[in-house]
């Protein structure tokens, strides 16, 4: 338990040293948000409509940005194979990964999504269930994100490839996330927060499995 | 040069396919023989016997081409998931070759299903794309299939390629019937006011048989192409081993097997 | 109309019927013609490469 906090700690310490990552993950959620209704044109009643779905789509695609660095920097400096090499478990480490990218890429879009949400004229009412939509759902982003982040590690365009199996393995989070603003919105809830502890409970095991196809 | 164990175990590893390239060369030409039959008669059937929809009139024979192409685009994702199931957990070394073998044709009959589909909404919803269930969940497919075929092709070592791709099949098909229930829900809550079904209103006989046959028709084209692109996949694997390890482990080979790697026998 | 002529016009859905049937066989077709010329290719490449093996077998 120590070794994964520590390792949780270490992601984090080196992380707010650079400070990129968040910055370009937020950066990138503004930008995305900002382009929507320039795109579709001002009204209000439209983009009200499509404000959570605007949201969520540039969230998933913000954090998709940082997921290819997420194994790749220890790979190529050989850190990756002392990792697996210790006495934390594989599948704990990839845990660890995924979760310091959570906290440095899918929370702080948690906590700027209320603020976005103005821009897209959400109403203040449904602002809050936006916000636990995107709570329960970024977690399974980030975990899914990093088992493709383990498959594609020492491929060729990595980045594009990440992207490309990605994109299948999102569209469940998509749908529920955005469909959550609608009048259903505990059962999108719940199918969310299952999606996520589903992924909790089995990505680590696959990432793990495609870390040690990489370090072979 | 000498035989030693280290040759063995690679050369056990040719050895297995030596058999399947022995059997599939037989089953190969009536695999496609019964293809093209069964597809020409499921042909004539759709296109002359079948009737046309008091609805949908003559359009609704597209659907014995794009039903039929969205049941195996999806049934070979099965196959694919299957074999590398097998490949990571067996390690049966023909099981990541079939699964490569299969991924293109899969993939070939997802784009039927999806340009067939579009050219169906076009005159029955007025566009050229429509989001209903199935087709979306068609299109996911095909970029799960695209996906994989990417990844395969993706690492400079064949091996890791193949068992890369094993793993992505794996996590995709736990993820399918997912993906396939949040698109069926997504569609449910954005329903229009019309049903939006590309199935017909029911299925008479009259319709049902055209479908089977198509359907048995791709199927047997699809057992065709997987024999023959595995069979193409094992003599490039086995082009490779030669120009990598040299002449030696294909002289230890035919003293062992008693030659039955050797050409004349494929 | 005559009988050829209505079954080509498909009831007016003819440039969608068409295009549907033409689209299925071209890409399968394609496959298939791809697959074979591969599996051509790949066996001549490796009876070529057995035949030198073997030669050099002989020699030795």
């Amino acid at each position: 338990m120590n070794v994964f906090a520590g390792l949780i700690c270490h992601e984090l310490r080196l992380a707010l040293r650079q400070g990129a990552d968040t910055a370009l993950v937020l950066g990138f959620f503004v930008l995305a948000i900002v382009l929507f209704p320039l795109g579709v044109g001002p009204e209000p009643e439209l983009l009200r409509r499509i404000g959570p779905g605007i949201i969520w789509t540039a969230a998933l695609l913000a954090a998709l940005l940082s997921l290819d660095r997420l194994f790749r920097v220890d790979y190529e400096d050989g850190s990756l194979e002392l990792i697996a090499l210790s006495s934390l478990p594989l599948e704990f480490a990839a845990l660890a990964k995924c979760a310091a990218h959570w906290l440095m890429a899918g929370l702080p879009l948690v906590v700027a999504s209320p603020f976005l949400a103005l821009l897209v004229d959400i109403r203040p009412r449904a602002i809050p269930v936006l916000v636990l939509s995107l709570l329960l759902g970024t977690p399974g982003l980030s975990l899914v994100g990093g088992v493709a982040a383990a498959l594609t590690l020492g491929a060729r365009r990595q980045g594009i490839l990440l992207a490309l199996l990605v994109l299948p393995l999102y569209v469940p989070s998509l749908i529920f996330g955005a469909g959550a603003s609608e009048a259903a919105a505990r059962a999108d809830l719940l199918l969310l927060a299952a999606f996520s502890l589903g992924a909790l409970a089995l990505a680590p095991w696959a990432a793990a499995a495609a870390l040690r196809q990489a370090l072979e | 040069m000498r035989y030693n164990s280290a040759m063995a175990s690679r050369i056990s590893r040719f050895a297995n396919p030596g058999r399947f390239l022995q059997v599939s060369r037989r089953l190969l030409p009536w695999c496609g023989a019964l293809a093209v039959l069964l597809i020409l008669v499921g042909l004539y059937l759709a296109l002359f016997v079948a009737p046309a929809d008091y609805q949908q009139g003559e359009a609704v024979r597209i659907m014995y081409v794009h039903v039929p192409a969205a049941w195996m685009a999806l049934n070979i994702y099965f196959f694919l998931a299957l074999a590398s199931g097998v490949a990571l957990v067996a390690k049966h070394p023909l099981a990541d070759v079939a699964a490569q073998a299969a991924a293109p044709v899969g993939a070939a009959f997802t784009f039927v299903c999806l340009v067939s589909g579009s050219l169906w909404g076009r005159p029955m919803w007025g566009a050229w794309w429509v989001w209903d269930a199935r087709l979306t969940s068609v299109l996911v497919l095909f970029f799960l299939y695209l996906g994989y075929i990417a990844l395969v092709d993706a690492f400079d070592d064949p091996t890791r390629g193949a068992r890369a791709g094993a793993l992505l099949a794996l996590v995709g098909v736990v993820n399918l019937p997912i993906i396939k229930f949040s698109v069926d829900w997504w569609n449910t809550l954005h329903q229009p006011a019309s049903v939006m079904r590309l199935g017909g209103p029911s299925i008479y006989v009259s319709m049902l048989v055209p479908l089977l046959v198509m359907t048995a028709g791709f199927a047997m084209l699809f057992l065709a192409l997987l024999l023959l692109r595995m069979r193409s996949l094992l003599f490039e694997r086995r082009a490779r081993a030669l120009r990598i390890n040299g002449p030696a482990i294909e002289g230890a080979a035919r003293r062992t097997d008693g030659g039955a790697l050797s050409g004349a026998n494929w | 109309m005559s009988g050829a002529a209505a079954f080509f016009a498909m009831g007016g859905y003819a440039r969608y019927v068409w295009p549907a049937y033409g689209i299925a066989f071209l890409t399968l077709g394609g496959l298939a013609l791809r697959s074979w010329l591969r599996h051509r290719a790949s066996r001549k490449a490796l009876d070529a490469l057995d035949r030198r093996a073997g030669a050099r077998e002989g020699a030795r």
